[in-house]
């Protein structure tokens, strides 16, 4: 019964791979399929004699048929090895390492507030005990998820920061420099998560379990959170997991908009230089994080719901 | 002493976005302690409200009035949430039908029972899991320890029903209302299930036994109170009620209900035996030798599991064959091969003459029209964006022109006792029996030589299905269709049958004449399942069992 399931794991394991494989393949393709030489690329400002060009060929072995070169990509990258940047003449790997930890940390915290806030509006929200602050909620939470983003970090900038100093405008100092960011990214997140909770709480207080609880004597809250809150945690589970995917877009441009160090500067420069080591690794990195979180969303399930547990 | 539960002109009305809707409508009873008290009716009658009423939970949007609504001599009309939640679980417990969704699928059996331990901190959390195994111990669940960390799916109906019913006494509450408590359950079961709630009662608790089935009330209750419409039409001692009925309402109930002794006659709206309109239309004669349907040597297996062993049976043209099974008895699987939606992995069947089982579904096609079938739930067999007419329609002769079409349906509809104004209706705005009617107004549109009824009635009230019963038999006799007729009710398929194949764990252990089998089961299973059987003692027909 409580045995791991360890073929569910390797089928999604397995599963995950050939996704991380389209991934990188449909950006090499991409990339491959974009105007411009890769060597003016690499030279960029540099220096440009045809004797530089011809070492730069050698080196990166440009002279080979492009199968060839998308074959050895394929097999560093299995080795693990992510390449070296054109621009900055350091190991891909390198780079992303300083820069992705604080784009990781923005990206857990906002995932983190958002799902507390998600459960915090469900559970006050849900059910036909506040008709009022349930309707105030909705329209809230509309507003929300069709706002973008960044405007909702410009306007929480101008007011929290410009007017009231609360926070500083930019930067990566402390748990301050983080709060406007992560609440930034945080809202939208819990606008739609908290409409597909409260959906599924109201579903399961109409089942009769729930009546069954009531009958009971339980308290209408601890109905709600033991028995209502776990039933609508399988939809908000999958969604969470592709949240957390479109998360990380979204910290690139909130990156921008706060000023703050991170995969998002590191990939937006390396798109326009073509820096095509360093957008294949952000490509492929991307991918990772989200099969790994999608697996975990998965395992999630099996964890939520003891039904799905038989295999 | 006074009555543990006094209710005095109990009104209950729910307020709707189409007005105010009047559940309950002046009901006064009591239970005295240690005594059942049955509420008989059937769906909207008002009895599971009334129920629901006692513990505060209504449902939303009820409005509550009664001129005394008193539980341990306590007045509950003017209770707040807080004085509720001491009634519920504590004072009230409820059982309500089927476990597998009145208990949290989520959640272990022990978890479930041990909320109720400590919501009103009856034991302290150190001997709450030795309690519940106590308790499911005391409703005689197998191995409590181990089931106790199981979760409702993995038991049986039957093991469910008993942990639910272990929490809903967990409490030790004086009053145990339990609402169709044995709705979903195979016959054996129930009796299991009736014999423990006698058991409860037998150590002082009090019952009120919500239920449309008279036969189970007959079992447990003293007194039983017909409702109809949010009314009481009649109320009395079980016995007297049962052999001398006086309401019209209440021999009509008691005449719906199918057995053998209702072979032959209507069900619906014949209140007496050997009225004229009693008699059902005489059948054309059955010749044994002329057969629509041949199988043999029927085998499914799923892995290791063989669900249907070596199954074989002959239909003749316009005979009706009842398929008797409880759930798991491998009876559906064996409909599924014989309406060739499923092929079986041994064994042959010959559908007028034409191998049917094992050919592609190209050779079955010219016959499909020939072979129809009617399902449980036919509901969720029906486009839901088609309507009424057009659900009906589809089963229509291709030939049938454009033009005819419309007619063609509203005399279909006319046959199975609907109007034309259905026509243009979607099926779920029909009431249940509506919907079964459409469902067969549909199979006989091709003129088939062989209809399937898989559970037909099972899901309609007695009186509904009183009526589907009745046109069933009708249609049969003007048609001259075979039926292949599968329920785990007995009654239903005595009344309707002219032989019977009892089925048990995938086999058939027993097939012949309807009579002959019910009345002298070779099988011990077929015996086991008629003395299970509640027995129902009605006026003209003394102490005999209802199939």
């Amino acid at each position: 019964m409580s045995r791991p399931p360890v073929r569910a794991v390797a089928r999604r394991l397995g599963a995950g791979l050939v996704v991380l494989w389209v991934a990188a393949t449909a950006a090499y393709l991409a990339l491959l399929a974009a105007p411009g030489d890769t060597v003016d690329n690499i030279v960029a400002d540099g220096a440009d004699t045809p004797q530089i060009r011809a070492e730069i060929i050698a080196e990166w072995g440009l002279e080979r048929p492009v199968i060839l070169q998308y074959l050895d990509y394929l097999r560093r990258l299995g080795g693990g090895d992510l390449g070296r940047s054109y621009l900055l003449q350091r190991p891909v790997a390198e780079v992303i390492g300083e820069q992705i930890a604080p784009t990781l940390t923005l990206a857990v915290a906002a995932a983190g507030l958002g799902v507390l806030l998600a459960l915090l509006i469900a559970v006050a929200t849900a059910g036909d005990r506040r008709p009022w602050l349930r309707r105030v909620s909705s329209g809230a939470e509309l507003l929300l998820v069709s706002t973008p983003p960044f405007l909702i970090g410009l306007l929480l900038l101008s007011v929290l920061s410009f007017r009231c100093g609360l926070f500083p405008v930019s930067g990566d100092q402390g748990i301050a420099a983080l709060v406007l960011p992560a609440v930034t990214l945080a809202l939208p997140i819990a606008g739609l998560l908290a409409q597909v909770l409260r959906d599924g709480i109201d579903k399961a207080l109409d089942e009769p379990f729930v009546l069954t609880a009531r009958a009971r004597g339980v308290r209408e809250r601890t109905v709600l959170v033991r028995h209502a809150l776990r039933h609508a945690l399988l939809p908000a589970v999958t969604l969470a997991g592709w949240l957390f995917g479109i998360l990380l877009g979204g910290a690139v441009i909130v990156e921008q908009v706060f000023g703050r160090p991170g995969l998002g500067q590191v990939t937006l420069t390396a798109v326009t230089t073509r820096d095509m080591p360093v957008v294949l690794a952000v490509v492929t990195l991307s991918a990772a994080v989200y099969v790994a979180v999608n697996t975990v969303a998965d395992l999630a399930y099996l964890l939520v719901d003891p039904r799905l547990r038989r295999s | 002493m006074a009555p543990l539960v006094t209710v005095e002109d109990l009104h209950v009305d729910f307020d709707t976005p189409t007005g105010r809707v009047a559940a309950v409508r002046g009901v006064s009873f009591t239970v005295e302690r240690g005594e059942c008290v049955a509420v008989v009716g059937e769906s909207g009658s008002g009895k599971s409200v009334t129920a629901r009423t006692l513990v505060g939970l209504a449902g939303p949007g009820a409005r509550v009035r009664a001129a005394r609504l008193e539980l341990a001599d306590t007045d509950v009309r003017a209770h707040r949430p807080r004085d509720w939640r001491r009634v519920r679980g504590r004072l009230a417990g409820l059982v309500s039908q089927d476990a597998l969704v009145s208990l949290d699928p989520l959640r272990t059996v022990g978890a479930e029972i041990g909320e109720v331990l400590a919501t009103h901190e009856i034991v302290s959390r150190r001997e709450r899991a030795g309690r519940v195994t106590h308790l499911l111990d005391e409703v005689h669940l197998p191995e409590p320890e181990r089931r106790a960390r199981q979760y409702p799916h993995q038991l049986s109906g039957g093991l469910r029903q008993r942990a639910l019913i272990a929490s809903a006494i967990a409490g030790e509450p004086a009053l145990l209302i339990a609402d169709e408590p044995t709705t979903a359950l195979d016959v054996t079961v129930q009796a299991q299930i009736l014999r423990l709630l006698a058991e409860r009662r037998a150590a002082g608790v009090s019952l009120l036994l919500i239920s449309h089935d008279l036969a189970v009330v007959a079992q447990v209750a003293d007194r039983v109170l017909v409702l109809r419409d949010g009314r009481i039409v009649e109320h009395g001692p079980t016995d007297r009620l049962l052999r001398e009925p006086t309401h019209p309402y209440t021999r009509q109930l008691l005449a719906a209900v199918p057995s053998a002794t209702s072979r032959g006659r209507r069900l619906a709206g014949a209140a007496r035996v050997g009225d004229a309109r009693a008699t059902l239309p005489a059948r054309p004669e059955v010749r044994a030798d002329d057969t629509v349907l041949d199988a043999g040597g029927l085998t499914k297996r799923y892995g290791e599991h063989t669900v249907v062993r070596d199954v074989s049976f002959t239909v003749a043209r316009g005979e009706t064959l009842g398929l008797v099974g409880e759930s798991g008895s491998g009876k559906s699987t064996v409909a599924r091969i014989v309406a060739g939606l499923l092929d079986a992995d041994a064994g042959t069947v010959t559908f007028e003459e034409t191998p049917w089982a094992g050919v592609p579904e190209r050779a079955r096609r010219p016959l499909r029209r020939r072979l129809q079938i009617i399902s449980q739930d036919p509901l969720s067999s029906f486009d839901p964006r088609y309507t009424v007419g057009r659900v009906v329609a589809e089963n229509l002769d291709p030939d049938v022109g454009r033009a005819d079409r419309r007619d063609h349906v509203v005399d279909l509809l006319r046959r199975v006792g609907l109007g034309a104004d259905l026509v243009d209706r979607h099926p779920r705005q029909l009431s249940g029996g509506q919907r079964q009617r459409v469902a067969i107004a549909r199979a006989i549109a091709p003129r088939p030589s062989l209809i399937i009824c898989d559970e037909p009635v099972s899901a309609l009230d007695v009186s509904v299905q009183a009526q589907v019963l009745d046109l069933l038999a009708e249609l049969r006799a003007a048609d001259g269709t075979a039926l292949l007729f599968i329920s785990h009710d007995l009654g239903v398929v005595h009344h309707l049958s002219d032989r019977v194949l009892v089925m048990h764990d995938g086999a058939v252990v027993e097939q012949g004449p309807v009579g002959d089998i019910f009345t002298y089961p070779r099988h011990d299973y077929t015996r086991s399942l008629l003395n299970a059987l509640p027995t129902l003692v009605t006026a003209g027909r003394p102490e005999e069992k209802h199939p």
